[in-house]
């Protein structure tokens, strides 16, 4: 789940850089709204967290400019005012959340995988496919009625397949769920995860398309 | 407390008093004048009246009969004057030849010649002022007087001025009343105001209604209401600074939470490494921010500080030992150059949290491997403070707000900068009288210039 994060606080931007990748999320951030328009030029995100008051204007007015343009990307806003004017302002501004500072991360997480579930449609905070039942809140499942754990970066890699069954993702796609834009990738780290995957569900639930990337296996 | 419904009722009622006084005195002294010259008149009139009787009919021989005598000449008797005027006939040789009823013994009038005098005459009651007069008829051999009481003169006058006063005494408590109401109903629109006024709460600052006020009013409510739309103003900008400092220390708080659950569910040691890390920095800038706000508070606090005024020197130098470390980090060269003079200059404590912000602010804006110069001068009876770097200055469209709370012109809240240095250091230079000026340096650079009044203690 790819998060754009629009936060100019130096500090804090980094606690939900480091913090929501902890919780299973693919997260980027900006410090103004000039980096976030930039951004938000690139398709793929699927929520964007955003501060309302930032060095080159207020959060708001991108939110305004977004929906005016269709697009209905879900944010969550996050802000110090937490007065009630200023929640109405948010939401009646195209906002789908809002979370007062100082929040819960864990909070924080759980509101915006609701908000991703909503955009995509699923009432059911977990996704199914081929026998596995996914909890992201969990990071955790089942698979043929058996508890399967699974390590931070294979969950997200399983989460990215299980999001668009059927989908093939490249390699590419999947690194940048991995890290965001800005870190390093070894090169081998997307086929690791893929192996471990695969060992602890099935060798064919997870099926690689040559030259294209990977995807779900079909429904049995 | 002066009542102005009391102070407009004793001026009014004295005012009042004065006219009804000075008429009273006024026609007290017209009557006088008149009543003397009507009674001046009558005597002349009499005097010769009974000359011309005795020239007609002799002398009327008995002397002791009022009704047969003189006093039968002046006609009938009226109960005040009767008994008041009396007449004397003498010969010219000295010899009285007749009298009223009532006349004294001895001569009326000193005088011989014919004419108007006043005497005194002791009568039965005592010594009385008389006015006579004399008519001397040398054909008839007769030397006629006829006189009043003075007493009597007055008696009338006084009738007069009392037929004045008493219905003035039984009117002034009535009169009293009506200014009393009548002030109090003028003053109506007052207590109107005084009820608006007390009817409001604290939260209620509107200006009040300027239609259908009395014109006296009207430059008090508009007064008022100046003074309801700066307080207004004033509570905005400190709502506004409320909500700000609420946000700028919610925002460090919101970090620093994010990081310690980072920390406490971090899966590796690198992670919780960061996490810490970037939470002592955070505890680090919130502490600043915290100092900050005190100093902003206590530069705009009304009441002076007390205690002994600090040198300039002291102050200096406190300050460049604090920021020895940051500048030798930013391998900034730190220059002093203080006239010898300044540096037993008496200023303000405050002076040190504005001063370290400058020179913070240079420091923090100056590029590595150059040099932060702190100048302190007299000039024209001023002392100038300035701070001077080579950083890139204040962008030009940033420099009408750049004093303003939590400004930061277009820069992520990166580092330790929280927009409240300059809001500090202008505020402290109002406070202790003086000015702050930034403007770029001819050769590259920014100068803070900071001028304050000169004293010794």
């Amino acid at each position: 789940m790819r998060l754009l994060i629009v936060e100019d606080d130096e500090m804090l931007r980094d606690g939900l850089l480091v913090g929501l990748r902890l919780q299973g999320f693919s997260t980027e951030a900006v410090e103004s709204l000039a980096d976030a328009r930039q951004a938000l030029a690139q398709p793929g995100f699927e929520a964007m967290v955003l501060d309302l008051m930032l060095p080159d204007g207020s959060g708001l007015d991108l939110l305004r400019d977004m929906r005016g343009r269709g697009n209905s990307l879900p944010v969550l806003v996050l802000t110090a005012r937490d007065q009630t004017p200023a929640k109405i302002a948010g939401l009646d501004a195209g906002a789908d959340d809002y979370l007062a500072k100082p929040f819960d991360l864990s909070e924080l997480a759980a509101r915006l995988r609701a908000l991703i579930r909503r955009a995509q449609g699923r009432a059911a905070p977990e996704m199914r496919w081929n026998g596995l039942v996914l909890d992201p809140a969990r990071m955790s499942g089942t698979y043929l009625g058996r508890p399967v754990q699974f390590g931070l970066r294979e969950f997200t890699i399983l989460q990215a397949l299980m999001e668009n069954p059927g989908v093939v993702l490249s390699k590419s796609q999947l690194e940048e769920r991995l890290y965001g834009w800005q870190e390093e990738v070894e090169s081998n780290t997307v086929e690791v995860h893929i192996h471990k995957l695969r060992a602890r569900l099935a060798p064919g639930f997870i099926r690689t398309l040559r030259g294209a990337g990977y995807r779900l296996a079909d429904p049995v | 407390m002066i009542s102005i419904r009391r102070r407009l009722f004793i001026a009014l009622l004295a005012a009042t008093g004065m006219v009804w006084l000075s008429a009273v005195i006024w026609i007290q002294y017209s009557t006088r004048q008149e009543v003397s010259h009507v009674l001046d008149r009558r005597l002349e009139e009499s005097a010769r009246m009974v000359a011309s009787l005795i020239g007609r009919q002799g002398l009327p021989g008995a002397v002791h009969d009022p009704q047969a005598g003189v006093a039968g000449v002046l006609g009938p008797d009226e109960p005040l004057f009767s008994r008041q005027l009396v007449c004397q006939v003498w010969g010219l040789d000295g010899s009285l030849k007749s009298e009223s009823a009532g006349a004294p013994s001895e001569p009326l009038a000193a005088e011989a010649a014919s004419g108007f005098s006043q005497r005194e005459i002791r009568t039965e009651t005592g010594p009385q002022q008389w006015r006579v007069y004399t008519y001397v008829d040398e054909a008839l051999g007769i030397r006629v007087m006829v006189g009043d009481a003075l007493a009597m003169r007055d008696g009338l006058v006084s009738g007069v001025v009392m037929g004045l006063l008493a219905p003035a005494l039984l009117i002034l408590p009535a009169l009293a009343l009506l200014i009393w109401l009548g002030v109090g109903r003028g003053l109506q629109p007052l207590s109107e105001f005084a009820r608006l006024l007390r009817a409001r709460s604290a939260q209620d600052l509107r200006p009040l209604p300027t239609k259908w006020v009395p014109r006296e009013l009207s430059p008090m409510i508009g007064a008022l209401n100046g003074l309801f739309a700066r307080v207004e103003g004033q509570r905005e900008r400190e709502q506004d600074f409320t909500a700000f400092a609420a946000h700028e220390l919610k925002t460090p708080l919101a970090g620093l939470k994010t990081q310690a659950q980072i920390a406490k569910m971090a899966p590796d040691e690198e992670t919780r490494a960061h996490a810490l890390r970037q939470i002592l920095r955070g505890v680090e800038r919130t502490d600043r921010l915290a100092r900050q706000l005190l100093d902003l508070t206590a530069a705009e606090a009304s009441e002076q500080p007390t205690g002994p005024c600090p040198k300039l020197g002291s102050i200096v130098k406190d300050v460049l030992r604090d920021l020895r470390d940051m500048a030798a980090l930013r391998g900034i060269t730190l220059r002093l150059e203080l006239q010898s003079e300044t540096e037993m200059a008496c200023v303000g404590s405050l002076l040190a949290p504005a001063l370290r912000n400058l020179v913070e602010n240079a420091l923090q804006a100056s590029p590595e491997g150059e040099e932060v110069v702190l100048t302190a001068a007299v000039k024209d009876d001023a002392l100038l403070l300035c701070v001077a770097d080579r950083g890139p200055g204040i962008p030009d469209e940033d420099r009408p707000k750049i004093t303003e709370r939590f400004f930061r012109g277009g820069r992520p809240k990166s580092g330790t900068g929280s927009g409240l240095g300059l809001s500090i250091v202008e505020a402290t230079a109002l406070r202790l009288g003086g000015s702050l000026t930034l403007a770029p340096r001819a050769d590259g650079g920014e100068e803070a210039r900071l001028a304050l009044p000169l004293r010794f203690q």
